[in-house]
């Protein structure tokens, strides 16, 4: 490809790299040698193979490339794809994985005996294994591919950054790695969706930061006069999960050869930052950085113009000054001070119409193009997904008014509401990206569609399964819990609720199988997809595409 | 690319664009939806009144309180208030009823029953079951088997008690020695004894058992608190053995290992938690359970 022959060279970064990387082995071995217990003698002995793989991966990287990385060949950014193929096809992994711990999770609560009185797998240890896997292995993966796809596309230049994309994708997922292992051997701070102990975090605080130079880099590197709004929904997300994450995780570790800490917050204030943090990674990971999905795969897959410019920079302005107050609605009727449940609940009706901004931009990008659902299963479920998106943040403001919040909180309408917003939204927006994405990096033609289709109504069944079951439930639950005999006693025990939920459970396990079959048919399809022959040029890369429209 | 001054026109609409174009999306210049913009105003409007309304911005000291005066404190003071009015005219009746006379009068028995079974069901339930039926280890509340007494005066004082509940000095307090784990007791005479209590209701016993050696040690260390026919002792909470009832099962091997272990199960005092009036109630509804004494 090049012309002109360059002597290679050891860059600066790959040396650096593979010292740091060789400091840090060591470092592990040594505390190690002194850890307090034995789980954390184990992650800490992943960190010091996963250092030493990383610089052998560094210096086998050496012998085997070019002198020089291109940032354009002949007129064209070279692009760098392989984190994105990388990350993409991890994301199948850990969608597969993370929904079948789920689904295990639901036939637990159904025939409790399946943990089979064992530590490892009883419902507290798998539960945060299951949100994480679908949220931050699955979400995640999607995410940053994603977003390195997006942005080198939508700003058509090479990703920024030498190792550093490859150490974002290895890095996050070997972060997944450590949260995951670390809960089944009991290993959690004990907040939701923020469980991973000081150590694990502190690496995912260096990768993320890596993560938002790279994409800056990116950016800053374009050719586009203009960033396209998809990248301003990725780079809301990346900067503020990385200040949710500091904020949440300000901790002292008892030791550095212990995995134990001790958050700085204390009683209230811990709760109010943990779902400033909770609602918030609602927002921005699983709400903006969807949306940046669907800014780009959705125009692109409709071929259609994206609805109204205003509205998306209305909407995104709205959206991120107002979500970020909207936590405190997790703490109504507690010992929160009044005022702020007042404001958590306020900004959350505010919301209703910035979350719908998105939905409408999304929907509406369709006319001119609505036959297309006919005959396209990957728009469609793309569009479902946005369907399913306004439904849930329609829901998420009425469930914050406390007079609802009073019947529904605690009860399993919240975990209705929650699959509602990830199965329908999260999941079926990146189902649709992959089945666009993967083909076109991978230089395929989708293997089959109608094995799309059998996906999309298998997992749509099952969602509305899932969901119907768990408002059903839910309800249920809170009527019961609130109801007196005309004495003014309790009619209800607990042990009756659960016993009157259990018809509800069984449904929602069906669901989850449902969606879960969807998963292992799609995973079916992208393989028989990667096993053909490669196309040439593939249509998502022609260079037609590449150069400007006029 | 275009740009602002050359407007680019979508084909299918006949609207403009930006002009800009991104990897081939284009943008529409769509205005706002009205719809949209209005319900937005409207969402925020309704927040300013809340705010006027109810405990909103926080300040330098405290935080602005609202124009109704509502807190959440004094609507939890005043919700447990409305309780207690309703619940007077029933605990009235009780307070000033003995347990015979709310067990002989017809409309105080239906009050205690309703009450008690609701305080059953969120108290007693997790150990004795939603029927009362027991589990090993707890007793079954239907057999008409009392291990403390079975009289409305007895049940009262072991729910106000307690069993074995240090922190009350009025809990029944008597265990079982562990016969087998201090060496009180050799293996073989554990085995006999065992096979003896088993005879004691008429179940079977081992073909090459030494009931004379049960028998024996039973009258030596167990006769004392479960009496010389195995009939129990209420004073002690000691079991009857000749009956059909067995609180950790009647096995050959789980008699074993109640005479080797000994110790006995805990009920707390709920004297600590449940009002006079709720604990009447619940005495009934006890009583009524398994036919009580």
């Amino acid at each position: 490809m090049s012309t002109s022959v360059a002597a290679k060279s050891v860059r600066t970064g790959e040396a650096g790299l593979a010292i740091v990387l060789l400091a840090l082995a060591f470092a592990a071995i040594f505390i190690t040698s002194r850890a307090y217990t034995g789980a954390f003698a184990f992650h800490t002995s992943l960190f010091a193979i996963a250092s030493f793989a990383g610089a052998a991966a560094i210096a086998w990287r050496y012998q085997h490339r070019e002198a020089e990385t291109p940032l354009m060949i002949d007129g064209r950014p070279n692009y760098n794809f392989g984190p994105v193929k990388f990350m993409s096809l991890a994301a199948l992994f850990w969608g597969l994985a993370g929904t079948s711990v789920g689904l295990y999770l639901a036939l637990e609560l159904a025939f409790p005996w399946l943990n089979f009185s064992t530590a490892y797998i009883n419902f507290g240890r798998l539960r945060p294994l299951h949100t994480s896997a679908v949220i931050f292995a699955f979400g995640g993966n999607v995410l940053l591919s994603t977003s390195f796809y997006v942005v080198q596309r939508t700003c058509r230049a090479r990703l920024a950054g030498d190792l550093a994309p490859w150490f974002v994708a290895l890095g996050y997922n070997f972060f997944i790695v450590i949260a995951g292992t670390g809960y089944l051997l009991g290993i959690t701070r004990s907040h939701e969706y923020a469980e991973p102990e000081w150590y694990a975090t502190s690496f995912l605080v260096v990768v993320w930061v890596t993560y938002l130079l790279v994409f800056l880099g990116t950016i800053a590197r374009r050719v586009e006069p203009h960033i396209y709004v998809a990248n301003w929904f990725y780079l809301a997300f990346i900067v503020t999960i990385a200040v949710l994450v500091l904020g949440n995780n300000t901790e002292v570790p008892v030791s550095l050869f212990s995995s134990k800490s001790y958050p700085v917050w204390s009683g209230v204030q811990d709760a109010m930052i943990q779902w400033w943090y909770g609602h918030n990674a609602v927002g921005f990971f699983l709400t903006a950085g969807f949306l940046a999905i669907m800014y780009y795969f959705v125009p692109k897959r409709a071929e259609r113009p994206v609805y109204s410019y205003r509205l998306s920079i209305v909407h995104f302005w709205a959206l991120i000054f107002l979500y970020i107050w909207a936590g405190p609605h997790h703490l109504h009727y507690t010992a929160l001070p009044d005022w702020a449940q007042t404001l958590g609940m306020t900004f959350s009706i505010m919301l209703w119409m910035p979350s719908w901004g998105g939905m409408i931009n999304g929907l509406m990008t369709l006319s001119g193009a609505w036959d297309k659902l006919r005959t396209d299963p990957v728009l469609r479920m793309m569009v479902v997904s946005i369907a399913f998106y306004g439904m849930a943040t329609f829901e998420g403001p009425v469930m914050s008014i406390k007079e609802i919040n009073a019947l529904s909180h605690y009860t399993d309408w919240g975990i209705g509401h929650v699959h509602s917003g990830s199965l329908g939204w999260v999941a079926f927006v990146s189902f649709g990206a992959l089945y666009c994405m993967i083909p076109w990096v991978f230089q395929r033609e989708l293997y089959s569609k109608r094995l799309v289709e059998w996906h999309f109504w298998i997992a749509t069944i099952g969602i509305v399964f899932y969901i119907t079951s768990m408002w059903v439930a839910g309800i249920m639950q809170g009527l019961m819990w609130r109801a007196y005999t005309d004495q003014g006693y309790l009619e209800y025990s607990f042990v009756e609720t659960v016993q009157a939920m259990h018809p509800m459970y069984v449904i929602r396990a069906l669901g989850g199988a449902m969606f879960v079959s969807g998963i292992v048919i799609m995973i079916f399809n992208i393989y028989k997809t990667l096993a053909s022959p490669a196309l040439a040029p593939a249509p998502g890369l022609g260079a037609a595409q590449l150069a400007p429209a006029e | 690319m275009t740009d602002g001054a050359h407007p680019h026109i979508d084909p299918k609409t006949g609207k403009s664009t930006t002009g800009h174009e991104w990897d081939g999306i284009r943008e529409l210049n769509t205005p706002l939806p009205r719809w949209w913009l209005w319900t937005f105003y409207a969402c925020i409007l309704w927040a300013f009144g809340y705010w006027l309304l109810y405990p909103a911005w926080p300040l330098v000291h405290g935080a602005t309180q609202g124009l109704l005066g509502w807190h959440a404190r004094s609507a939890v003071v005043e919700d447990l208030k409305q309780l207690q009015t309703l619940r007077a005219p029933s605990i009235d009746k009780l307070q000033a009823a003995s347990l015979s006379d709310i067990e002989k009068t017809p409309d105080l028995l239906e009050i205690a029953r309703a009450q008690g079974s609701a305080l059953f069901a969120n108290n007693c339930a997790p150990c004795h079951g939603a029927g009362g039926q027991g589990a090993k280890g707890y007793p079954n509340l239907n057999a008409d088997r009392w291990l403390w007494g079975g009289t409305l005066k007895d049940i009262q004082a072991t729910i106000t008690h307690g069993a074995r509940w240090d922190a009350d000095p009025a809990t029944h307090s008597s265990l079982m020695p562990s016969f087998g784990r201090d060496g009180i007791l050799k293996p073989a005479e554990i085995r006999a004894t065992a096979n003896y209590v088993r005879s004691l209701s008429g179940l079977k016993t081992d073909p090459g058992a030494d009931l004379a050696l049960g028998r024996k040690t039973f009258a030596d260390n167990c006769a004392p608190c479960h009496g010389s026919q195995g009939k129990g002792n209420k004073e002690m909470g000691a079991p009857n053995l000749t009956t059909r009832v067995w609180l950790y099962g009647n096995r050959l091997s789980d008699i074993v290992n109640r005479i080797t272990v000994g110790g006995g199960g805990q009920m707390p005092a709920w004297g600590e938690k449940l009002t006079g009036e709720q604990i009447k109630a619940l005495t009934v509804f006890v009583h009524s359970l398994g036919g009580g004494q």
